[in-house]
């Protein structure tokens, strides 16, 4: 039998974990991505990534991982998955040290760890602030070395565009696109690992980056692939306002020990450091005494939101809290937080060692993502999916410094699966439908560029950054979810209409651009009607109409199919596995 | 009041072949605005100053916050990162070009690729025996690790290889950039098992001999990478072990 092949599409700490895997089983692999991998999103993570290695004596366990996570995910992730990725975590914390990440260290020389949202423990390793470029450098250097040694072969520049299915609907290759040539191939496989990312572009600005479209993925749920619990969407308390992107800044800053406070009185006009202590509100230490700033993302955010437009204390009278890290001695934030400080300083231009930061919460993370089997498959034969781009491990509301462990994990469980899949799999019948797929695409391609109309397809992703944005990120109404549906629909009919001024075939950014935009409508659809289904408030999904959780209803999974008809994708609930943990009340105000 | 705007002015190449011409656009001012908002807002409205409709610009970039290596191009004379250049930080017009060491693609986009080529001659990766279990990895002291992650922030950005006189068809340089990551693998308990490799790679034609210590890189490095100290170090490591393989021979 001919060696099975493997495409991975994504090169962030999803896919090269995978990567790595099959190369490593001897499998032969290709590797897609839009952007040279080492400029993939997850270079922009930050603070850490989790581990309950007890190193620092306080009885930290794996079991103890695991329900944190649980309960920081309000229970609506299955839980057996995610009892699998907190078992693994150490011994990933010890790969990636072995690997040469340049993980901080205590004076014996072992790793150091640091505090992080959602947890009472030291559980988080790091490389100064910029753990995910670390990260991700040292997978991308191992795949290096695979590519020397020609077990990988890259396609970097070539963006996925869809899924090739076979008459039975498995999985027999990928249709991609040059992004220099535009040409449309067929790359036939046995099997496919999407590991895409995330979804920030739905949302305009967020903190994620150019290539996190969702486009992927949205293009593989056109296709018959299930989304589950779209409507999951952090919403990251500190991020920094900017013109182009939200910028993050990392919940490391808290967990070094950095305090987020509003001044008492409405509208100060005093500077900042001349505030006297007793006239600033440290709100979340009030409100959490227990967590204190440390609290999960979505009860920070809600908490940020609250002091801002109920209680009118923002600063100025504008959207923005401080985050203050000038009581922190200048040398221990320079080795552990340096990073983050001079992202700051360079995009706002102010020194945070000596002036608390303003931030204001930033769409951040998708929970949600395409539905897949413990095994990481999708409901297609032979499509997997790995990190952001899946939903099974975070839940309601993901912490802090899971994602980096549940991309890697993801990404080791989804490539040997996918080679074991692929070494059952009868051979494909004729070219699998590879040359009906590229045909379709080619179709769609030869539309958008003869298109005559008015739009402008930056205009319409604005307009749907906006609408999202108000609608569907934090404090979410059933009419509101309802406005911003009408407004997709409204902007997919205009999408109609969309006249490209460049219809070059050469490099033509905005002719790729345009493919993803109608990608990320379909997709924004299943996030904003999923949310309006879900009538209850639970982790990071948030209706004040609706404001407890409702386990009898709701402790179920949002399976979502596309349809293609106007009243938009159908919805169905699946029963969440809870077999470990019972579910519990989520309260980090309680004293204990 | 007139609104207060901002002018650009940028180099436009449609495809290797083509001819180069320069563009002007102006854009209203807004508060912390950079050379990729302003990219961005051109492609919503991609009309250059005297009303001609053009396309929009073609650029990489990724991040938007100086991490992933994406964004480099020419701003005012300077290679830099475009999502860190603030407008306001600029003198206008501001003048934007495409990395002039390095294949054009189109617009300000180039192929950068060279550098991960020569990532690859002098293995720039720690060979581990297997992602299976085997425990914890070398001890360190935190002073190691201090040393070794400056060069490991190194986000590939090319700007060091950009502004480098001796990097060029010519001389064929790795530049400063590849010469760091020899540094920090050889730095490395277990990496350094490739060190003698390393080392050879860098000594021919295109190697670290071809540095004319014109310390440009260091000050055009974005993330502030100690490459001349790990220009020199390497330098004096290759020759040692130039030596070395000579007294062998």
């Amino acid at each position: 039998m001919a060696t099975r092949k493997i495409i991975v599409v994504g090169g962030g700490l999803a896919g090269l974990s995978a990567v790595i895997k099959i190369a490593e089983a001897g499998g032969t692999v290709d590797l897609f991505s839009i952007v040279p991998v080492k400029r993939s999103h997850s270079v922009c993570a930050q603070g850490g990534i989790n581990a309950a290695k007890n190193l620092k004596g306080e009885g930290d366990t794996t079991a103890q991982h695991f329900d944190d996570t649980i309960y920081g995910g309000d229970f609506l992730a299955n839980q057996t998955p995610v009892k699998a990725m907190c078992e693994a975590a150490p011994a990933i914390i010890d790969l990636l040290d072995r690997m040469g990440v340049p993980f901080n260290r205590t004076p014996e020389g072992l790793l150091d760890f640091r505090r992080f949202g959602g947890t009472l423990y030291h559980r988080t390793a790091f490389a100064g602030a910029t753990t995910g470029q670390q990260l991700l450098y040292a997978l991308d250097e191992q795949v290096r070395r695979f590519e020397a040694e020609g077990k990988v072969n890259k396609f970097e520049g070539w963006e996925f565009l869809s899924a090739i299915l076979d008459g039975k609907g498995v999985a027999r290759g990928i249709v991609a696109m040059n992004l220099r040539t535009m040409e449309v191939r067929a790359f036939p496989a046995d099997a496919i690992i999407l590991a895409t990312g995330g979804i920030g572009a739905l949302f305009g600005k967020s903190t994620n980056s150019v290539v996190c479209t969702g486009s992927a993925q949205s293009a593989v749920f056109q296709q018959g692939a299930l989304y589950a619990n779209g409507e999951f969407i952090q919403v990251h308390p500190t991020s920094i306002p900017g013109e182009d992107k939200l910028r993050l800044m990392s919940e490391s800053a808290r967990g070094e020990g950095g305090r987020v406070w509003v001044p008492r009185t409405p509208g100060d006009k005093r500077p900042v450091r001349s505030i006297p202590e007793a006239e600033r509100f440290y709100f979340l230490e009030e409100w959490y005494p227990k967590y204190g700033n440390l609290v999960p993302r979505d009860v920070a955010t809600r908490a940020i939101h609250k002091v801002v437009y109920q209680l009118g204390l923002g600063i100025d009278g504008q959207p923005m809290v401080y985050l203050d890290l000038t009581h922190i001695d200048h040398q221990t934030l320079d080795r552990k937080l340096g990073g983050i400080l001079e992202i700051y300083e360079k995009f706002v231009g102010v020194d945070p060692h000596v002036e608390p930061m303003k931030i204001f919460p930033g769409m951040h993370y998708t929970m949600g993502g395409l539905w897949v089997d413990f095994d990481q498959m999708t409901n297609l034969p032979g499509v997997f999916a790995a990190g952001e781009c899946e939903y099974q491990y975070h839940g309601a509301n993901r912490l802090g410094a899971n994602s980096l462990v549940s991309c890697i994990y993801g990404g080791f469980q989804a490539g040997p699966n996918a080679l074991r899949y692929a070494k059952d799999l009868p051979v494909a019948e004729g070219d699998g439908g590879a040359a009906a797929e590229v045909a379709r695409q080619s179709e769609i391609n030869k539309k958008l560029l003869s298109n005559e109309g008015g739009e402008n397809p930056f205009k319409l992703w604005r307009e749907l950054g906006q609408t999202m944005t108000e609608h569907v990120t934090v404090t979410r109404y059933n009419k509101g979810l309802q406005a911003a549906d009408e407004k997709i629909v409204e902007l997919l009919d205009r999408y109609q209409r969309i006249n490209l001024s460049d219809k070059s075939q050469w490099a033509n950014t905005s002719f790729a651009f345009a493919r993803q935009l109608k990608n990320m409508l379909e997709l924004a659809r299943t996030v904003t009607l999923g949310a309006m289904l879900r009538d209850e408030s639970r982790g990071a999904h948030y209706k004040p109409d609706f404001p407890d959780r409702n386990d009898e209803r709701f402790l179920k999974t949002t399976k979502a199919s596309f349809t293609g008809a106007v009243e938009g994708p159908r919805i169905e609930f699946e029963a969440v596995d809870t077999q470990f943990i019972p579910p519990r009340p989520r309260r980090y105000d309680a004293a204990s | 009041m007139a609104e207060r705007t901002v002018v650009f002015e940028i180099k436009r190449q449609a495809s290797p072949d083509a001819p180069s011409v320069w563009e002007r656009f102006e854009l209203p001012w807004r508060p912390g605005m950079n050379v990729i908002s302003a990219m961005m807002e051109i492609a919503g409205n991609p009309v250059t100053c005297e009303g001609h409709c053009t396309t929009p610009v073609a650029y990489d970039s990724n991040c938007l916050e100086e991490i992933c290596g994406s964004c480099a191009m020419r701003i005012n004379g300077k290679a830099r990162m475009a999502c860190s250049s603030l407008v306001d930080n600029l003198e206008q017009p501001i003048r934007v070009e495409p990395l002039s060491k390095f294949p054009l693609v189109r617009d300000l986009q180039v192929d950068r690729s060279v550098l991960f080529e020569n990532l690859k001659k002098v293995k720039a990766w720690v060979p581990i025996d297997g992602t299976y279990d085997l425990g914890s990895g070398p001890r360190l002291t935190p002073q190691e690790q201090e040393a070794n992650y400056p060069l490991s922030n190194c986000i590939s950005c090319t700007c060091c290889m950009e502004v480098c006189p001796q990097f060029n068809v010519e001389t064929g340089f790795v530049g400063a950039a590849t010469i760091a990551q020899v540094k920090l693998f050889n730095n490395h308990p277990t990496g350094k098992v490739f060190k003698e490799e390393r080392l050879r790679a860098l000594s021919g034609d295109g190697g670290i001999q071809e540095c004319g210590y014109a310390q440009n890189c260091v000050q055009a490095c974005p993330k502030q990478l100690p490459l001349t100290s790990a220009i020199s170090d390497v330098g004096r490591e290759v020759v040692v072990q130039k030596v070395k393989d000579w007294l062998k021979s």
